[in-house]
């Protein structure tokens, strides 16, 4: 069975929970994880490799616990000539892919750190950042 | 010392006049002293890039034949106001489509209006124009459909009655849910803030007390040229005080202003959208300031530890118009990326772009030594926070 590559996206009221200890325990699956991050609002991102017999009901039970789960099937892009550089989008990206260098105050995309959870994509005003398939 | 806008013209006339972005003239205040850095500077630039909702066009489409009194128009399907003469109409920057789906899909995207269609049209792409009308003798069509450019019709001039507030909130939110606003998203719990001015490089905090900021002041706007028309609407300018009586810089100010598009530039002009709030529009300002004296020279070296925003909860005070404020925070701590509120540490993020603020000085720095732009002394000045103006609430 091929893995399956997720994101999942944490609220600070959950983010300390051993979530992924149980994901491993009760439905049996292998897990790799590719990225992790904890902001310091204690938001949590993480992307996942998962593979196993039981991955929906693990989904299922991840969603219970309030966590958010998209596949990552996707990549993103930041259109170079479209951003205005406003900084509008550093304090909404939870893992600081999108950065103020100080004290130039440009903002930078480190796509690296981008755990394609979409936010910047809806709240950039000119919309320079977006999905490559 | 002191010296005049003719001396200072004629100074910008032989190459010899000495002009300074507004962050190097903090710098150079810093370093060398005020008396000798006013003593030394003819003119400091300043820059802002920003989202300016109360922006707008007013374009002379031209008649058809036979003639037309265009009593409704749509531009890319946005409706420009034609409540004016036959072929006269205002774009303005937040208006959007009729069937866009605005927030019945919370929140909505906002993906395109009228400060998209001006970004258009300044940069010369075609725009699909349809108007319709009841038909007179004088003006008998009554259906239109065609497209423009820019370059098509007779006039296109930006007419902006809000830009370059002096100072804003610094927004956030204290509800327990995700909020849009035209600050941007504010997350829930103090998750985040937003401020929108480029603290010591904006063009009226320098100028607190509208000392040469006046009417008929010439300005860089949108890339070309402008004109200060009047004060704002809504221009209430006052000086911030700490409760302990400290004082934290200007506020309240705002500047109307006009300029022939045709000769702007779409760098500097932007349609933006606001998720879950709307559409509007980004413009670059730029305004020069004499150093005419010393005081105005202290003014325009005010840096951004000396410069503050008012902290304002937009879950809950600013929509009920609670007054007050939640305290200030300094444009240095802003720009440090995080911030103390309830003593709570909040990440910020400027909605205005520090950059191109930069970049726009510099530009209007380049023109004034090139002795392409001279100063202008205003016909009138404006309301400054001596007059005491303030706003007035709606009963309803
Ligand atoms: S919000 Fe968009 S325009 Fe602004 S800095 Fe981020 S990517 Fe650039
Ligand atoms: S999708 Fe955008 S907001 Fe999310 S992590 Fe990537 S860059 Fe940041």
């Amino acid at each position: 069975m091929a893995p399956k590559k997720i994101v999942l996206r944490f609220g600070p009221d959950i983010s300390d929970k051993p979530i992924i200890y149980r994901l491993v325990k009760d439905y049996d699956l292998v897990v790799n994880i590719l990225k992790a991050n904890v902001n310091p609002q204690k938001e949590g991102t993480m992307v996942l490799e998962i593979t196993g017999d039981q991955v929906d009901g693990g989904m299922n039970y991840l969603r219970d616990q309030g966590v958010q789960v998209q596949a990552l099937t996707q990549e993103i892009v930041r259109d170079e000539e479209r951003c205005i550089m406003c900084g509008g989008c550093t304090a909404i990206c939870p893992t600081g892919a999108l950065y103020l260098e100080r004290p130039s105050m440009e903002v930078r995309f480190d796509g690296d750190n981008c755990v394609v959870c979409q936010l910047c994509l809806k709240i950039c005003p000119v919309r320079a950042m977006e999905v490559k398939l | 010392m002191e010296k005049s806008y003719a001396e200072i013209n004629a100074k910008i006339k032989t190459g010899k006049a000495v002009v300074l972005t507004a962050d190097d003239f903090v710098s150079l205040a810093e370093e060398k002293g005020l008396a000798a850095a006013a003593r030394q500077v003819d003119v400091v630039t300043t820059g802002t890039f920003a989202p300016m909702c109360s922006s707008g066009a007013f374009l002379n489409l031209g008649h058809p034949a036979p003639r037309m009194k265009m009593q409704k128009v749509w531009l890319n399907g946005v409706p420009a106001y034609s409540g004016i003469a036959a072929v006269d109409v205002y774009i303005g920057a937040t208006e959007v489509p009729e069937d866009d789906p605005l927030n019945s899909n919370y929140p909505g995207e906002f993906r395109y209006g009228g400060g998209h269609v001006i970004e258009d049209l300044v940069a010369r792409r075609p725009v699909r124009l349809k108007a319709t009308s009841y038909g007179t003798d004088c003006y008998p069509r009554r259906e239109l459909e065609t497209t423009i450019t820019i370059d098509d019709i007779n006039e296109a001039f930006l007419f902006n009655p809000r830009n370059a507030y002096q100072n804003y909130n610094c927004a956030v939110n204290l509800g327990s849910r995700t909020i849009y606003t035209y600050m941007g998203m504010l997350k829930p719990n103090l998750g985040n803030a937003h401020y929108s001015t480029s603290g010591q490089l904006s063009p009226l905090l320098k100028d607190p007390h509208f000392r040469t900021v006046g009417i008929g002041t010439r300005i860089f706007l949108g890339g070309g040229v402008g004109y200060v028309a009047w004060h704002g609407t809504q221009h209430f300018p006052s000086i911030q005080k700490s409760p302990d009586g400290k004082t934290l810089g200007p506020a309240g100010g705002t500047l109307a202003v006009i300029g022939d598009l045709k000769q702007m530039s779409p760098r500097w002009l932007k349609g933006i959208s606001f998720v879950g709030y709307g559409a509007s529009f980004a413009v670059g300002i730029g305004i020069p300031i004499p150093i005419l004296d010393e005081e105005i020279a202290l003014y325009a070296a005010a840096s951004d530890r000396e410069l503050y925003a008012p902290v304002v909860d937009y879950s809950e005070a600013y929509p009920s118009r609670t007054p007050g404020n939640m305290g200030y925070v300094s444009y240095a701590e802003l720009k440090s990326g995080r911030i103390k509120v309830n003593g709570k540490e909040v990440p910020a993020a400027p909605l205005s772009s520090y950059p191109k603020a930069r970049e726009i000085a510099g530009i209007l720095k380049q023109w004034i030594e090139q002795g392409r732009f001279l100063l202008t002394e205003p016909v009138q000045l404006l309301p400054s926070p001596a007059d005491g103006i303030s706003g007035k609430a709606l009963k309803g």
